[in-house]
């Protein structure tokens, strides 16, 4: 089972290594990891989709929580949280095959960002599961590389994360 | 008032109550052990043999005063040295402060001469760390630093300091109070929820409490006693919780796990409601917890949320200090009796019985038996790792306000006589005793010169089976008695070897030398080795 869980850090140095080490050593499987500062300059905001059952979930909740630099830990369920990734892929497009790319991102809502004699490369911010089934879809039209930033959410609604 | 930044750590030292720490000079650290020299008179440096035994040391001290010990390295290898102490502290939950001195700030990064990356390298093992680049964060670190490891569930933190930032002056203040907003532990447990627990024990009717090292670490000994008494349960420790309990409290049934004693192991097996405190039911303390829970009401204080269904699905959490969640229980219990569940379990404790081993050789639990008769009741034991460490726990009878100290997570190889010497150092009025075997012995014994140097009698009892016994027998049971690797052929003579440090010694081969030793052991004041000579077959149960 795949969980969203978000962690208000410290933003200090050493935050990041510290979550990541933590992960690899007590051996939970991290899906993404996405760090970013908050509008509190002092806190930054990670957002881990981590795979495992109830028992591991909790587990990381708590370990997490015993990193000194955690402020607080969150998992987000999905029917309350609003999640969403960033992906760019650069296709390589022969002048022919551009209207049909065209296509493909005016149905999938992507835009293309840059354009070259040889290349196309779009870019569609969604959620992981319509990524997905993008990559899916581009896959046919040679894709040269493919870079995804990793989930981001925020709860639904009035509800917030806050340091207090 | 304005100072260099090592000036202010000796300072914010002396603020913490710090009257000795453990160290190992180097020329990164050089800046603070120069402020230290004219500290000499508050602060006693103890020059250990290895980085690694200052942190053991500090552990020892820690162990016995309750409070965050500190410990000195340079450093590159001098850091990395304090590594295994770092994660042996870290294993059993011990406060302990770590200063290491590190390549000029603007060396950091480039593999300069005697730099590593040691916040990187102990990262697995710290409560915390701190590499202070900017000196006037400095007392509010060394601040947090102390509060971190004491408080909550204990544990090393380190703080590694550039020998530039040790160098710039600073504006000292050392701060009154400390708040880490993302760190507050949880000291009092819910209170409906302490009534479920009581009201549990109540209803149950072979109730068990099992004690863990938690319980030194909050200090419960007295209360976990009296509310073992007020509701007349019997009680088992693990390995870390040994010496809680006096061994002739009606009520104590001894040591679970791997190597704990039969009627412990069985009580866990046919309790109705365990009550766990402050133990984490590691691997070698139960052996197969899905058996237990399917079968047994759990309840569990820890202060610790994360260990709390960690290793064993639970009934009832209770995150708090043992302390505290103890005293709550006792103003809520009624008397109780226990009667047959207390017969049941004194039925199968057997009384010890030493057999007959070879001649030239002593039956070591009989040794330890003997040994812990004739000690003085506040005797504090200090055991290494190996079959030595089981004799120990299961042969050396604690009485009340004794103390059994050993390396029971990490189970790290020659913790025992830098432990000693620091918990000699923290207790000079009670006695300290070493309990090892000559392989963990050849691991420390170089501790014998720092004991020397800064006049530490602690009393050194060698269990010489010219093996690694505990290995040893491994290889016997598990793999054919295909000995590899095992036997200590090589080692000195310990006798002499104490003759070389000038320290009085002798040695047990039989029953006589064994009633002499012992004698020798309780009536000598200075530091003194006694060689205890085992079979090499001789088992650990
Ligand atoms: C630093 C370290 N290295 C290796 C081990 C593995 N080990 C556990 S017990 C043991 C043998 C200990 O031998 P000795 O100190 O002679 O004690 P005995 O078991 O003979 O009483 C060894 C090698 C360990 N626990 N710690």
């Amino acid at each position: 089972m795949k969980h969203t869980i978000s962690v208000l850090v410290e933003n200090h140095s050493g935050v990041l290594s510290r979550i990541s080490g933590l992960f690899s050593r007590r051996g939970f499987n991290i899906e993404s990891l996405a760090v970013g500062p908050t509008q509190d300059p002092t806190i930054s905001r990670i957002t881990i989709i981590a795979d495992g059952n109830e028992y591991t979930v909790e587990q990381i909740e708590k370990q997490l929580n015993k990193l000194i630099q955690v402020i607080k830990v969150k998992t987000l369920t999905k029917d309350e949280c609003l999640a969403r990734e960033l992906l760019i892929a650069k296709l390589s497009v022969p002048a022919d095959k551009r209207s049909e790319v065209m296509t493909i991102a005016e149905i999938t809502g992507a835009k293309v960002m840059d354009l070259s004699l040889t290349t196309m490369t779009l870019e569609l911010c969604d959620t992981y599961a319509n990524l997905k089934r993008f990559e899916e879809i581009i896959a046919p039209y040679n894709v040269i590389e493919l870079v995804r930033t990793g989930t981001i959410a925020i709860s639904k609604g009035a509800d917030t994360i806050t340091a207090k | 008032m304005k100072m260099t930044a090592a000036q202010a750590i000796v300072e914010c030292l002396k603020a913490e109550n710090i009257k000795v720490v453990y160290g190992y000079p180097g020329a990164a650290i050089c800046p603070l052990y120069d402020a230290l020299l004219d500290a000499k008179d508050d602060i006693k440096h103890v020059l250990v043999r290895h980085e690694a035994n200052g942190g053991h040391a500090a552990n020892g001290y820690a162990r016995i005063s309750g409070k965050p010990a500190v410990c000195i390295a340079t450093s590159g290898p001098g850091a990395v040295n304090l590594v295994t102490a770092i994660a042996t502290a870290h294993a059993d939950s011990i406060p302990i402060v770590c200063i290491t001195g590190q390549v000029n700030t603007d060396q950091i990064g480039s593999d300069a001469f005697q730099e590593a990356d040691i916040t990187g390298a102990a990262e697995p093992f710290v409560k915390h760390s701190y590499l202070l680049s900017n000196p006037d964060d400095l007392p509010r670190v060394f601040k947090e630093a102390f509060y971190i490891a004491g408080s909550g569930r204990p544990g090393p933190v380190l703080i590694d300091i550039p020998m530039d930032v040790q160098k710039a002056v600073i504006d000292f203040k050392y701060p009154k109070s400390v708040s880490i907003r993302s760190y507050k532990p949880t000291l009092k447990g819910n209170f409906n929820q302490i009534k479920r627990f009581v009201s549990s024990l109540e209803k149950a009717k072979k109730p068990l409490i099992c004690i863990g090292g938690g319980v030194f670490a909050s200090n419960a000994q007295k209360e976990i006693c009296e509310l073992a008494k007020i509701m007349q349960i019997p009680v088992i420790t693990t390995m870390m919780g040994l010496s809680v309990f006096s061994d002739d409290n009606p009520l104590f049934f001894g040591m679970l796990g791997m190597h704990g004693v039969p009627v412990a192991n069985k009580a866990v097996n046919d309790c109705d409601v365990l009550f766990l405190v402050g133990a984490r039911v590691g691997d070698r303390a139960v052996r197969a917890p899905l058996s237990i829970e399917k079968t047994t009401k759990i309840l569990h204080i820890d202060i610790d949320p994360a260990e709390i269904g960690k290793n064993i699905g639970v009934d009832y959490p209770l995150v708090g200090d043992a302390k505290l969640v103890l005293q709550d229980m006792i103003k809520l219990a009624k008397p109780m009796e226990h009667n047959d569940w207390i017969e049941y379990l004194n039925s199968l404790n057997k009384p010890d019985e030493f057999v007959k081993m070879p001649k030239g050789t002593v039956n070591p639990r009989e040794f330890m038996f003997k040994l812990s008769k004739s000690m003085p009741a506040d005797t504090i034991v200090a055991a290494d790792v190996g079959q030595n460490q089981i004799w120990t726990a299961t042969g050396y009878k604690f009485k009340d306000g004794g103390r059994f100290i050993t390396s029971g997570g990490m189970g790290t190889m020659g913790y025992s006589v830098p432990a000693a010497i620091g918990a000699k150092m923290a207790a000079p009025d009670r006695p300290v005793m070493v309990i090892c075997g000559d392989g963990s012995f050849q691991m420390n014994f170089m501790e014998l010169a720092t004991a020397i140097q800064h006049n530490v009698p602690i009393k050194i009892i060698v269990m010489t089976n010219n093996r690694l016994g505990m290995v040893r027998e491994l290889q016997t049971n598990g793999y054919d008695d295909r000995q590899i690797a095992v036997a200590l052929d090589g080692s000195p003579d310990f006798i002499k070897l104490a003759d070389a440090y000038g320290i009085k010694s002798c040695c047990v081969t039989d029953d006589k030398s064994m009633d002499k030793a012992i004698e020798f052991i309780k009536n000598t004041d200075e530091l003194c080795l006694v060689e205890v000579v085992v079979d090499e077959m001789a088992k650990t149960l």
